[in-house]
């Protein structure tokens, strides 16, 4: 279309019916949900529903953007912890979804990673959301892949809507952002600051 | 797999060299078990591994049991095959807890069957045997600051209640 093809009323009306308005940071939330790229990861049994049985041609997951599953956590959005969390295993999880670059999710998927499931013993953590923040939990002994994907698209609302939900603030881990290239950073309280220091000591001991 | 007889058989054997190493047989189900003093474990495991007669040559598995509150508490178990004849015969070894914190221990065998290596690190993992002459004993599954023996029996569970209405309604 042409400058001067319209006038007055019906210029008023294309605009009206064509061009949405909207803020920067709805759009890129938008993208943000339409493009997630989930980690290459499984723990235990759930993992042959949640990053397999998703990505095949029956449930697909690039319906909803999200069929390049990356092998680093440098380029992935979303961890899905599918299956149980060993006490041995939680430092390495949590060191993965350390690595991975803002903004980040996690889904807490089956009934293990959750609360432990039926492994209320010595050996397993009783719920993932002790030693890192939990976006979405996805209930079920394993859940079926529709549960998987219905989690999935809830998660995509949340980050349409809310992205962290200030995570960052209740967990006391200002400062703790992992950006591509210097992004912005928040300044942790000296104790988060002095907590974060030892803990990272710790792994790369 | 020797039958009751032949079990004797070994066990006079090993007798005649040195008195006092099998405390005692148990066949039970078709199973053939030497129960050994363990003192002289590895004596009686390298007769059996080199015996031109036994023959003896592979390790199928190293565990333990706790017997608790049987005394002595813990059975470590070795499980010998001979794979010409196919037969298997079992060796146990009790020992007592020390008490106080110390450890109960028995020789190593890993110089007889090298298999042993990982199996004894598991059982030292989850029981807290020591094995004497191991060459690195430290725990190979859980994490390495981890504090306890979680296969004991006296060891608690872990994890955390659920309130289910069940439990609730019944114990609560």
């Amino acid at each position: 279309m042409l400058r001067g093809d319209l006038e007055g009323e019906d210029l008023e009306r294309y605009v009206e019916e064509k061009v949405v308005t909207t803020t920067f940071e709805k759009m890129i939330n938008l993208a943000r949900a339409n493009s997630i790229f989930p980690l290459t990861f499984g723990l235990a049994c759930c993992a042959i529903e949640a990053p397999i049985s998703i990505v095949t041609a029956r449930y697909d997951l690039a319906r909803f953007g999200a069929e390049a599953l990356r092998a680093s956590p440098r380029q992935a959005d979303l961890i899905i912890l599918s299956g149980r969390v060993s006490i041995k295993m939680a430092p390495v999880v949590r060191r993965l979804y350390d690595q991975m670059l803002e903004p980040k999710w996690a889904i807490s998927m089956g009934a293990c990673s959750s609360s432990g499931g039926m492994f209320a013993n010595y050996a397993v953590v009783q719920g993932a959301d002790k030693f890192m923040p939990i976006d979405m939990h996805i209930p079920g002994c394993p859940p079926r892949p529709e549960a998987v994907m219905y989690g999935f698209n809830k998660l995509q609302r949340k980050i349409m809507g809310s992205p962290d939900q200030g995570w960052r603030q209740r967990y006391n881990a200002a400062g703790t952002e992992e950006w591509a290239r210097g992004g912005p950073a928040s300044t942790p309280s000296p104790e988060a600051a002095a907590a974060y220091e030892a803990a990272r000591e710790l792994t790369l001991a | 797999m020797p039958d009751a007889p032949g079990l004797e058989l070994i066990r006079g054997e090993i007798e005649r060299d040195r008195p006092g190493a099998v405390l005692a047989t148990s066949f039970d189900r078709e199973q053939a078990a030497l129960i050994v003093d363990p003192a002289q474990l590895l004596a009686v495991l390298a007769w059996l591994r080199d015996e031109p007669g036994q023959r003896y040559t592979f390790l199928s598995s190293l565990h333990v049991a706790d017997y608790l509150p049987a005394e002595p508490r813990f059975g470590v178990h070795y499980e010998l095959l001979n794979r010409d004849r196919v037969e298997r015969l079992r060796v146990k070894a009790m020992l007592a807890d020390p008490g106080d914190g110390g450890l109960p221990a028995i020789d190593s065998c890993v110089e007889l069957f090298p298999t042993a290596d990982f199996q004894e690190r598991e059982a030292f993992d989850f029981f807290g045997i020591e094995f004497r002459g191991h060459p690195d004993l430290t725990r190979i599954l859980l994490p390495e600051d981890y504090v306890g023996w979680p296969q004991r029996r006296d060891f608690p569970v872990g994890g955390e209640p659920v309130t289910f209405t069940y439990n609730e309604r019944n114990y609560g």
